[in-house]
Parts: structure tokens; C-alpha cells; sequence
């Protein structure tokens, strides 16, 4: 695991902004390859095919991200300001935070990292109750956020 | 009317699909189902399918069987609901009974040409003191609560269980406001999905491989949790006893094959642990060694929804076929895409042990 995270932020396009695909074992799954309209996702055949992403292909857009069962997909941009990256992550948790909001950001371990500003929620019918939220963290963070706190209710 | 061509027994995923693929090609199904609402396990299923986008994947299992159900409507099939297949009897004549609340003392006996049996699983349970205690129940019976009937059985959780039905319900009771303490699982790795897993890591909740529980404590309910390491001989170690405070302890440990009604008719079975236990032995075309019964989904061997709708499909196909409905060409097309889909849904890691048992099962045939 540690070591396909690793493969997986070492590879970066041109753009600074793209999707980080952690889904690193074999199984049956295929939507997120049907999900980009740019054909960035490839799985191919058969279906267990671990996805693979052509970085000159993706734009970071983000469709991929709810349309993943695992939630496991990502989209990170690494110069959202001078100073700040941005995360963008499923979040299928009530409420859901506003724009604007400050958060805690948790790594892939729930542990705390550092302090977020909720810059973009989008929740559209196609994502089908898989909100997507993006934070923006301070750029060294960006490999290591990858969920928020569940705000308190 | 008491006599079908075709009745389906059970109406989750499988048997859906083999009542529409059959009622499709005109033949007159009906479909019993225990429960007050058809669809099985998939009205519990509210996050979104793994599995072929050309079938379903990337839906939530709730919207699937809503789809499925309608799509059922659509094409002739008579669902009686409330009713348990309480028997067969020779001559493919099923046994009826209304209710499960024991009002309705009335027993129907229905005629079939066919039957499918798509009766399911049931959940495997783990013995330990203090098991009978309140708040000790199923991960089934926790994501019935949560996501049919909308109650909480808990706020603070202990899951027993890191199949993908503890990693899913795990991350389900988050969703509905409770606390996971952990995730225990007795094997040194964890049994579901890492996708799965990484979801509830993310959210904190740890996952304990190697552990087992030793005990639940309580007064009047469960109020606490001792677990323990266990060595490669599933003895506990010693001195290596966690306590949580936890108010429900939900156990995830596996299913097997709800097989009463295929032993009922003398189907010939097979015992295969990578399915969950006793498996009728069945034909390509899912039909058992008594002909005319067929059987499709967990009941065949416990695997997921996706496998149990392509198998139900076979059923219905084969059902359809043999009533001469279905052009024999179309249908051996039809079956060997279906197969092919099933072949691609058992590949991998995770589907190899499934794909080579389940070929076992039609060897012995």
C-alpha cells in the first residue's frame, strides 16, 4: 500500500492538477473508466484490471470521484495559490460542510493534519448522493489529506 | 390460480432476474417472497455497486431494486408477498403459508412446470460469553435497523468482522451517527475490499487483524467489550486484552446457504467452505439433479449481488428455453454471454477461489 501511494504521487502532469486513483487491488469494477469523459481512466479487459490514469489526458475535473464505488478516487492540484494545494474527496456524511467552512483534515488514517478551507461542494444528481468537497490545505499536505472530520450534528 | 409454469422462491436480486428473464419470453411466473416488500438484501444495500458499468455498477443497491421491481411489474410477474415457501413436495407442488406473524393460518399449495429456489443466505454467528446479551446482534440484522427502518441500534459499536459486510456496514452505521470503536478480525489480514477498508480508516476507526473477542460484559445489556490477540492457533494471547466501551456488538462473520427447501427436494449437494458450506450441485443452465428445479444466487454458494442477478438471468433463460418459449440458438447466445460476464466477475484475487469452486459444483453434475 504504502509503497503504490508512493508510485502513484511520483508520476504528476503538466498541469498540476489531476486524479489520484487509490484502488490497488484486483476487483471487479469498472465504473470510473466509463466515468471520464476524456478517456483518462483506462481498465480494459477483464474487469479486475486495476485502473490506470493517462495524466495528458486528465484535466482534474473531478467526474471520476463520486462515480467510484470506493470512493477511492481523488483529484489533487498542487498550486491552487502561491501558498495552497487543493483535495477534492467524496463525502457522504451529514451536514455537509458549506463553502467558506473551516475543517479539520484527517490523513488516510484519520489522524489529524492540519487546518482546511472548504472552497467548492458540489453535489449534482449525476453523482447521485456522493457530494464532492474541495479543501484547500497548504501545498506539502496535499499527498497526505484525504478526508475531513465529520462535522458535530 | 394455483398452477405456473414457472415459480421463483425468493425475490432478492437472483430471483428477480430469473422471474423477469423468464415472464419476459411469456412465460407465466409467479414470485413468492417472505417479506412485505420484494428486492431481498438489495433494500439494504444503500451505498454504490462494484462490479461491470454495462450492469448496474456505480447504482446504489436501494435503486436497483426499485428498477428491478418495476422492470418485474412491467413484464407480467405476480409477486405474493408475506408468503414462506414452507415446503416442496414431489411432483414440483410448493407449499405456501401467508404471513410471518402467525395470523394467517392458511396453507396454500401451488403447482409449477419449474421452480427456481433463489432462497438466499443467513447469517453465521459466533459464540462467546455474554453473546445473548442485548445489543448483541447480526451486521444483517444492524443494517436492516439503519437503513430500512431508520433506528440506531447504537451510538458506540464494536464490529466483529472484516468481510466486506463489516467493512460496508461498518462505514453505514458512521453514516446514521454512531461511533465504530474497531473492526476486529480473527485471520492476520482483513477479509473485505481495501477500498472498503481505506473508507472507515479514513474516518479513524481502526482495524484489529489477529484479534478475537473474548467476552461481552454487561448488566442488563452490553456494555463493554474484551478482545484479545489470537496466535496462529487461534488461541488468545495472553495480556493482550483490549476493553471497549461499546453499547452494540455486531457480528459480520460470513453466511451460508439457506438450502432447507433444496434438501426438501432431494437435490443432490456438495460441501464447498469457499461458498459457505452445503451447495446444490447444478448444470449450466442452474438447473439441480431434480429436474426442473433450479437454483441461482447465495443459495448456490454465497457470493454478492452483482454474480447473483447474472445467475438468476441464467435461471430464467434456461426456464424459458426448456418451456419452449426461447429459440434454443438465442438462448445458448444469450447463456454464454451471461457466463462470460459471470467468468469476468470471478476473476481476480478475490473471485479466483469462487470461479474455480463454482466450476467444481457443475463438474460433480
Amino acid at each position: 500500500m504504502e509503497k503504490n501511494i508512493r508510485k502513484n504521487h511520483e508520476q504528476k502532469n503538466h498541469k498540476n492538477i489531476r486524479a489520484i486513483i487509490e484502488c490497488y487491488e484486483e476487483i471487479p469494477c469498472d465504473p470510473c473508466e466509463i466515468a471520464c469523459k476524456y478517456g483518462a481512466i483506462i481498465i480494459g479487459k477483464p474487469i479486475t484490471n486495476i485502473p490506470v490514469l493517462d495524466m495528458e489526458k486528465c484535466t482534474g475535473c473531478g467526474l471520476c470521484i463520486a462515480n467510484c464505488p470506493g470512493l477511492a478516487i481523488f483529484v489533487v492540484c498542487e498550486n491552487y495559490t502561491d501558498t495552497l494545494g487543493t483535495v477534492s474527496l467524496p463525502f457522504e456524511f451529514l451536514p455537509l460542510p458549506k463553502k467558506g467552512q473551516r475543517v479539520k483534515t484527517l490523513n488516510r488514517n484519520g489522524q489529524y493534519v492540519c487546518r482546511g478551507e472548504v472552497v467548492k461542494v458540489i453535489e449534482t444528481k449525476s453523482f447521485d448522493r456522493t457530494p464532492v468537497v474541495t479543501i484547500a490545505i497548504p501545498r506539502n499536505k496535499v499527498d497526505e489529506v484525504r478526508g475531513i472530520e465529520i462535522p458535530k450534528r | 390460480m394455483n398452477r405456473w409454469e414457472l415459480i421463483v422462491i425468493g425475490s432478492g436480486p437472483s430471483g428477480l432476474t430469473a422471474a423477469i428473464e423468464a415472464a419476459k419470453n411469456k412465460v407465466k411466473v409467479l414470485l413468492i417472497d417472505e417479506n412485505i416488500k420484494a428486492g431481498g438484501q438489495l433494500f439494504k444495500q444503500i451505498h454504490k455497486f462494484f462490479g461491470s458499468s454495462a450492469h448496474y455498477s456505480g447504482i446504489r443497491g436501494i435503486n436497483i431494486g426499485e428498477n428491478l421491481i418495476k422492470k418485474a411489474e412491467e413484464v407480467g410477474v405476480k409477486v405474493l408477498l408475506n408468503r414462506i415457501a414452507i415446503g416442496l413436495f414431489k411432483g414440483k407442488k410448493v407449499v405456501v403459508k401467508q404471513g410471518l406473524d402467525n395470523k394467517g393460518k392458511n396453507i396454500d399449495i401451488f403447482e409449477a412446470d419449474k421452480i427456481v429456489i433463489a432462497s438466499g443466505a443467513s447469517e453465521n454467528a459466533i459464540y462467546f460469553p455474554g453473546w445473548t446479551l442485548p445489543g448483541i446482534m447480526s451486521a444483517g440484522a444492524v443494517q436492516t435497523m439503519i437503513n430500512v427502518h431508520r433506528v440506531l441500534p447504537g451510538k458506540k459499536i464494536l464490529m466483529i468482522g472484516s468481510g466486506n459486510v463489516g467493512l460496508i456496514v461498518s462505514y453505514q452505521l458512521i453514516q446514521a451517527g454512531a461511533e465504530v470503536k474497531a473492526v476486529i478480525e480473527a485471520l492476520p489480514k482483513i477479509g473485505g475490499y481495501e477500498v472498503h477498508a481505506d473508507k472507515i480508516k479514513r474516518l479513524g476507526v481502526p482495524i484489529y487483524t489477529s484479534h478475537t473477542i473474548v467476552e461481552a460484559k454487561g448488566n442488563l445489556e452490553v456494555e463493554e467489550a474484551v478482545i484479545a490477540k489470537v496466535d496462529k492457533n487461534w488461541q488468545t494471547i495472553p495480556n493482550t486484552e483490549r476493553i471497549f466501551k461499546v453499547d452494540t456488538i455486531s457480528i459480520a462473520a460470513g453466511l451460508k446457504p439457506l438450502i432447507k427447501l433444496v434438501r426438501m427436494a432431494d437435490c443432490k449437494c456438495i460441501y464447498i467452505p469457499e461458498l459457505g458450506g452445503w451447495v446444490p450441485i447444478h448444470n449450466k443452465n442452474m438447473e439441480t439433479t431434480y429436474s426442473g428445479i433450479y437454483v441461482a444466487g447465495d443459495v448456490t454458494g454465497v457470493e454478492e449481488a452483482n454474480t447473483a442477478l447474472e445467475e438468476g438471468r441464467l435461471a430464467g433463460i434456461a426456464v424459458a428455453e426448456s418451456l419452449g418459449y426461447l429459440d434454443k440458438k438465442i438462448a445458448c447466445n444469450i447463456k454464454t454471454e451471461i457466463w462470460e460476464r459471470l467468468k469476468d466477475l470471478r476473476s481476480g484475487p478475490f473471485g479466483e477461489n469462487r470461479f474455480k469452486a463454482k466450476n467444481k459444483i457443475i463438474r460433480e453434475y
